[in-house]
C-alpha cells in the first residue's frame, strides 16, 4: 500500500511544477534510465563495436593483406596441414582449415549474423505485430483461426522443419531469413495478441470508440503505441536468437555455404580441427557468445527502464544499497515518475 | 487513557527531484474506545502517517516520536514491530481482494494470523476462534464459508473478512484506511455500523483515514483535517463540521453537494493541491485561500487553540474567533483580511479569484 | 408503461424502449457454449429531455454502465429501442452510426484509464477532429487549444502528457474531448467520483456551466447520491437492471416509495454528524444478488423489509403510484408509504 501512496505524491510532485512546456515522452524517460543502467550501456556499446566491425569488414580484410577468400596453404597451414595458431605469420587470430584467416573470416561472418539477426527479427516483428493486432483486437472466429495458427507455428519441432526446409528448396541466404522469420513471428504474436486483449479493455480506447474511431485508427493510433515497449524487448532478445538459429543451421551444413563465412559455418568447420587448433573453435565461439551476450542483456535493461514495475524492484535494491552507503536516490527510484503503468486508485 | 501519543512526525523521501515531505510536523493522540478520522486529500499525507507507525515506510527520513502504550513505535527494530502489528495494533485496507491471499482460505488466514502470534493456540481452537469471528462480523453461516476462498465472497463480505482478521488478535488500535471507499453505499453502511459496534465491544481505538466527509460524520469523535502533510485543524467532530476555522475545512465542507442547496452553484477550493517537493513559502494554503493575507505568503502558522474547547486548534492567522460559518465569523474573517492585505496577498487573491476553477471572490 | 422522465412528450432528446442487454456467460472446455446469461439490463424503459440531465443511480451490477454503453451505441442491444434525437439509433452498423456519434459523447470514470498514456493532449483532444475530418494542422490545434481553455486548462500544455496532469485535470481532458464536437447529448460515467472533493466540485461546476452555454443534455451516472441530486433534473434509481423507481428529482429524494431508493437514501452518508446521529437508517441485510439468475418476482424482494409472498411471484410494474405526479414511477407492490418507517432501522444490524 505504501507504494500506491508514494507514486500518488511522485506523481502530484510531479505535475503540479510548471517548468517543462513541452512533456517528457515515454522514449526520453526510457532512455535516461537506460543510461544509468551500466550493464546495459556497456552492451549498447559492445553491439555497435560489432556493427562497426561488421560494416568494416573489408576494411579489415585490407588491412591484414588477407582478403576474406584468399587461402595461404603454405604460411596459413603447418607442415602436417593443420591451421596455424594465432600471431603466426601475419594471422593475428590464426587461420581456419583451408589456410584462411580466421579473424577475416569471424569479421565477415558478423555481416552475416547481424544481418540476419536483424532481417529475419524485423520480419517477424511486423508480421507479429499485425497478426497479434488483428487477432487480439477482433477477436472472435478471426482471433480463433489466428490463434490457432500461432498455436500451430509455435508447437512444430522447427529445427527438424527448418532442416527439410532448407533441404528441399536448397539452401540460400534467403531460404535462411524465410525459414527464421516464419519460426519467430508467433511468438511475438503471441505477446502482442495478450497484449491487445488487455489494452482494448481500457477506458481510452472505448473513448476513441464513442469518438468514431474504425478498427484500424484504434489499433495503430491507440494500441499499437502502448504495444511498443514489450515489443521492442522482445525484438532485442530476438536477435540472438535469429543469430543462433542461423549458427545452427549453418553448423549443420544447411544454412549459409561456403565459401560465404559465417560464424554457424565456422565453427562447423573447426569441429574437425577442435583438437589441434583450439583458437579456431574458440574465436567464433567467442564472436558469438559476446554478441548474443550482449543483446540479451541490453533487452534486459530496456525492459527494465521501460517497466515500472521491474524498476521498482530495481530500485528498492539501489535504496538500499546507496542507503548503506549514505549516498542520495537516483531519479525516478520514487516508482511512478514514467508515464505510463501508474495504477489508478491509491491514496 | 491516551493510547498513542504522536508528536511532530515527520517523513520525508529523498528523491533526485528534490526532498518528497511527504508528513511535516504532525501531533495528535488518540484514545482508547474513541475513534479519530483524517480526513485530507490525495497527497495530504495521511496513509504514509498512518503507515509510518507501523513501520511500512521503507526508506523514508523519519523524525518525531509515537509513543504507543509506552513504547516508541518509530526506530523500532522489524522483530518488536511485528509483534505489535496485527496483535496491538492491526489495519483494515481499503481494497480487501488485495490484501486477502486468494490461494488460501479465508478461515485459515484468519487462524493462521492467530497462532502467528501466539503458538500455544492449537490448529482447531484457532479455527473455532476464526468461525466466532466470521460470525461476529455478520457474515451468514459462517462455519461453511470459513472454508471458502476470497473470491467466493461479495466486496462487503470480503471487508468483513478482513475486519474480521483484523480482530482476531484483540488489538488496542484499529487503523482503517479508506475502509468503505470501495463500497456500495448500502454497503459501506453494513460496514460502518459494524465498526462502531465492535469498537464499542471491544473498547477499541480506531484511526479511520477518508477522503469522505460523510463516513466521518457518520462515525468519527474526533477530527484531524490534514494538508500537504500537516495538521490544518484539529477538532472533535461537531466543531468541525459546524464551527471550521480553517479555510481549507471551510472549503472542503462547502465543496460536497448538501441536501439543502440542491441547485446552487458549488464552491470549490480554487486551484491544485500542492507539489510536496516544491511547497510553496508561508502557509501551504495561501495560494488556493481566498482569505490570503500578507503573513500567510512569508509565515506558516502552527496549530494554536481557537475554540471554547482546548482541543479544537487551527493552524491558520485568522483570528481565534473567526470560526463557523455564521455571517458574523465571515465578517470577522473578511474584516480581518482587509486590514492585513496588501499589494502582495491582493495580487494573490486575484489569481485566486481568476483561475478557471475558482468561484471564489476578491474579498 | 408509463416515462420514467417525460414532462410532455416530443421534447425528449433519447428514447429508451424496453432495453435489453444480456452478456452470454461461456463455459469452459473445446468449445465455446453458452451456459448462462448476465442479464445486464432488462426491459428499461427512460427518456432523456433536452438540455436537462437524467441521473442514474444504483450499486455495482446494477447495469447503470451498460445501459450508458447501450444508449452510446458502444455495445449492441440485445432487445429493445434507442431513439435519438427524434431517429432510431437501435443498433445501427458503424458507418451509419458515424453521424451520431458526433452528437453522443461520454466522460469516463477513470481519469487515468481513459487517456491515452503514450499520446500527448494535443492529440487526444484533436482526436474527434481527427477522426471526423472537421479541422486539421492549425486550426486543429487553434480549436483544441480553444477547449483547453474553456474548460480550465492551460492552453500551452498542449505537448504534455496525461501523466503529467493531475486527476482533475485530466478529467478535464477528458470533458473537453468530449466537447469537441459540439454534442447535444455528454453521458458522464461516474465522472467525478475518482476525484477529491474540492476538485470534484470544480469540475461539477464545470459540467453544469456547459450545459448551461451549449444547451447540452446529460445522462449522469454516479453512486454518489448527492452528487446526482445536485446535477439532475431527474432521477432514474436502477437495481438488478431493473428501474426500481424514477421521478423528477425533488419527490425522489425527499419520498421515495421504493424501499429500494429510501434504504438507499438512508444509507448515504451526509456530512452532517447530527443529521447522521438523528437519521434512521436502513441497513439492508445480505448482497446484491447475481445478475445470471435474479430472484424471481420483484428482484429486490429477497432483502426488502416489506417483502410479501407476491413479491417473490409477481413482478411489479413500474407505474405512477396513487398519490405521486404521473412522472414519478415505481416497481413496487407494496409502496413506501408518506411517514412509515421500514424495518430494520437505527444503529443495528441483523447478519
Amino acid at each position: 500500500m505504501s507504494v500506491t501512496e508514494l507514486e500518488f505524491e511522485a506523481q502530484t510532485a510531479e505535475a503540479a511544477p510548471e517548468q517543462a512546456i513541452e512533456g517528457r515522452s515515454q522514449w526520453q524517460l526510457t532512455w535516461r534510465r537506460l543510461r544509468q543502467d551500466r550493464v546495459a550501456v556497456i552492451s549498447l556499446v559492445v553491439i555497435l563495436i560489432m556493427v562497426v566491425i561488421a560494416i568494416a569488414a573489408p576494411a579489415f580484410a585490407a588491412l591484414a593483406g588477407h582478403p576474406v577468400d584468399a587461402t595461404y596453404p603454405d604460411n596459413g597451414l603447418s607442415g602436417a596441414g593443420t591451421p596455424v595458431g594465432p600471431a603466426t605469420h601475419g594471422f593475428l587470430l590464426g587461420t581456419d582449415g583451408v589456410g584462411r584467416d580466421l579473424l577475416v573470416r569471424i569479421v565477415y561472418g558478423a555481416r552475416i549474423s547481424l544481418f540476419v539477426g536483424v532481417i529475419t527479427t524485423a520480419i517477424a516483428t511486423v508480421a507479429g505485430v499485425s497478426v497479434g493486432l488483428i487477432a487480439g483486437y477482433f477477436g472472435g472466429a478471426v482471433d480463433a483461426v489466428l490463434a490457432r495458427f500461432i498455436d500451430a507455428v509455435l508447437a512444430f519441432p522447427y529445427v527438424v522443419l527448418a532442416l527439410a526446409l532448407a533441404v528441399v528448396l536448397g539452401p540460400s541466404l534467403t531460404v535462411i531469413i524465410a525459414v527464421i522469420s516464419f519460426f519467430s513471428w508467433a511468438g511475438i504474436s503471441r505477446i502482442v495478441r495478450g497484449q491487445t486483449l488487455s489494452i482494448k479493455e481500457k477506458e481510452y480506447v472505448e473513448a476513441a470508440r464513442s469518438l468514431g474511431a474504425g478498427p484500424f485508427r484504434i489499433m495503430f493510433i491507440d494500441i499499437l503505441p502502448n504495444l511498443l515497449a514489450p515489443v521492442l524487448v522482445l525484438a532485442t532478445l530476438y536477435i540472438p536468437t535469429a543469430v543462433i538459429f542461423e549458427a545452427t543451421l549453418s553448423y549443420l551444413g544447411l544454412g549459409i555455404q561456403q565459401p560465404t563465412a559465417s560464424w554457424g559455418n565456422i565453427l562447423a568447420d573447426a569441429q574437425n580441427f577442435y583438437q589441434q587448433a583450439w583458437w579456431y573453435v574458440v574465436f567464433p565461439a567467442l564472436a558469438l557468445l559476446i554478441t548474443t551476450l550482449a543483446f540479451n542483456l541490453l533487452g534486459d535493461g530496456i525492459r527494465d527502464a521501460m517497466d515500472p514495475r521491474t524498476e521498482r524492484i530495481f530500485a528498492a535494491r539501489r535504496k538500499r544499497r546507496r542507503r548503506e552507503q549514505g549516498t542520495p536516490l537516483a531519479e525516478g527510484e520514487l516508482a511512478g515518475t514514467s508515464p505510463g503503468g501508474l495504477p489508478g486508485g491509491g491514496a | 487513557m491516551t493510547l498513542l501519543e504522536v508528536k511532530d512526525l515527520a517523513v520525508s523521501f529523498p528523491t533526485a527531484d528534490g526532498l518528497v515531505q511527504a508528513v511535516r510536523g504532525v501531533s495528535f493522540t488518540v484514545d482508547a474506545g474513541r475513534t479519530l478520522g483524517i480526513v485530507g486529500e490525495s497527497g495530504s499525507g495521511k496513509t504514509v502517517l498512518t503507515q509510518t507507525l507501523l513501520g511500512l515506510t521503507p526508506g523514508g527520513q523519519i523524525s518525531g516520536s509515537a509513543v504507543f502504550d509506552g513504547v516508541n513505535l518509530l526506530g523500532l527494530p522489524e522483530d518488536k514491530m511485528r509483534r505489535i502489528r496485527g496483535a496491538q495494533i492491526s489495519v483494515i485496507f481499503q481494497d480487501p481482494l488485495t490484501s486477502l491471499h486468494p490461494l488460501y482460505r479465508v478461515g485459515w488466514q484468519i487462524a493462521e494470523m492467530i497462532r502467528a502470534h501466539d503458538s500455544s493456540v492449537s490448529k482447531a481452537q484457532a479455527h473455532e476462534r476464526a468461525v466466532e469471528l466470521l460470525g461476529r462480523v455478520g457474515i451468514p453461516r459462517p462455519e461453511l464459508r470459513v472454508n471458502d476462498y476470497p473470491h467466493q465472497f461479495s466486496g462487503g463480505m470480503r471487508q468483513r473478512a478482513m475486519i474480521a482478521m483484523a480482530l482476531s488478535l484483540e488489538p488496542k488500535m484499529i487503523i482503517a484506511d479508506e475502509p468503505t471507499t470501495a463500497l456500495d453505499a448500502t454497503v459501506q453502511a453494513q460496514i460502518l455500523d459494524l465498526l462502531l459496534r465492535l469498537q464499542q465491544d471491544f473498547n477499541t481505538a480506531l484511526i479511520l483515514i477518508t477522503h469522505d466527509l460523510g463516513v466521518v460524520a457518520d462515525i468519527a469523535d474526533d477530527v484531524m483535517v490534514m494538508y500537504a502533510g500537516r495538521a490544518a485543524e484539529k477538532a472533535t467532530k461537531r466543531d468541525i463540521f459546524y464551527s471550521p476555522h480553517h479555510p481549507y475545512t471551510k472549503g472542503l465542507l462547502e465543496s460536497i453537494p448538501s441536501s439543502t442547496a440542491a441547485s446552487e452553484r458549488l464552491r470549490p477550493i480554487a486551484g491544485q493541491p500542492p507539489s510536496l517537493i516544491n511547497l510553496p513559502a508561508g502557509c501551504k494554503f495561501h495560494p488556493r485561500c481566498a482569505y490570503v493575507m500578507d503573513r500567510c505568503l512569508s509565515e506558516e502558522p502552527s496549530l494554536r487553540v481557537v475554540g471554547e474547547d482546548a482541543f479544537h486548534s487551527s493552524a491558520c492567522w485568522l483570528p481565534v474567533e473567526a470560526a463557523g460559518l455564521s455571517d458574523r465569523a465571515e465578517e470577522l474573517r473578511k474584516e480581518t483580511v482587509r486590514e492585513g492585505r496588501s499589494d502582495a496577498a491582493a495580487e494573490v487573491a486575484e489569481a485566486i479569484a481568476a483561475a478557471p476553477e475558482s468561484e471564489g471572490s476578491v474579498i | 408503461m408509463s416515462n420514467p422522465s417525460a414532462d410532455g412528450d416530443g421534447d425528449m432528446l433519447v428514447r429508451v424502449e424496453n432495453l435489453v442487454k444480456y452478456f452470454p456467460v461461456t463455459g469452459g472446455g473445446f468449445i465455446r457454449h453458452t451456459v448462462g446469461q448476465v442479464q445486464a439490463v432488462d426491459d428499461v424503459t427512460l427518456s432523456i429531455p433536452r438540455g436537462k440531465t437524467l441521473g442514474l443511480v444504483g450499486e455495482t451490477g446494477s447495469g447503470k454502465s451498460t445501459l450508458a454503453r447501450c444508449v452510446a451505441g458502444l455495445i449492441p442491444i440485445t432487445s429493445g429501442t434507442v431513439t435519438f434525437d427524434g431517429r432510431d439509433i437501435t443498433n445501427l452498423p458503424r458507418r451509419v452510426m458515424r453521424p451520431v456519434r458526433r452528437e453522443i459523447q461520454m466522460i469516463f470514470q477513470d481519469p487515468y484509464g481513459s487517456l491515452n498514456p503514450r499520446r500527448r493532449v494535443g492529440s487526444i483532444i484533436g482526436d474527434p477532429f481527427a477522426i471526423h475530418k472537421t479541422a486539421t494542422g492549425q486550426e486543429r490545434k487553434r480549436r483544441v487549444q480553444e477547449l483547453m481553455e474553456r474548460v480550465g486548462l492551460n492552453p500551452e500544455h498542449y505537448n504534455r502528457f496525461p501523466a503529467e496532469f493531475s486527476g482533475g485535470q485530466r478529467q478535464r481532458i477528458g470533458v473537453a474531448r468530449a466537447l469537441a464536437l459540439r454534442p447535444k447529448l455528454i453521458i458522464c460515467d461516474e465522472p467525478v467520483s475518482a476525484l477529491d472533493v474540492s476538485i470534484q466540485a470544480q469540475v461539477l461546476n464545470l459540467l453544469a456551466d456547459l450545459q448551461d452555454e451549449f444547451g447540452l443534455s446529460y445522462l449522469f451516472i454516479a453512486h454518489d447520491l448527492e452528487v446526482v441530486r445536485h446535477v439532475s433534473d431527474a432521477v432514474a434509481v436502477m437495481y438488478l437492471g431493473r428501474i426500481a423507481e424514477a421521478g423528477p428529482r425533488d419527490p425522489l429524494y425527499t419520498s421515495p416509495r421504493h424501499p429500494y431508493s429510501t434504504a438507499l437514501l438512508s444509507a448515504a452518508p451526509a456530512a452532517d454528524p447530527d443529521a447522521a446521529a438523528s437519521r434512521q437508517r436502513i441497513i439492508l441485510t445480505g448482497d446484491v444478488p447475481s445478475p445470471i439468475d435474479p430472484p424471481r418476482g420483484c428482484r429486490f424482494h429477497p432483502r426488502c423489509p416489506k417483502a410479501q409472498a407476491i413479491c417473490g411471484e409477481q413482478e411489479p410494474v413500474l407505474e405512477s403510484k396513487p398519490g405521486d405526479p404521473s412522472d414519478h414511477v415505481t416497481a413496487c407492490h407494496f409502496p413506501v408509504e408518506a411517514g412509515e418507517q421500514l424495518a430494520a432501522a437505527g444503529r443495528r444490524e441483523t447478519p
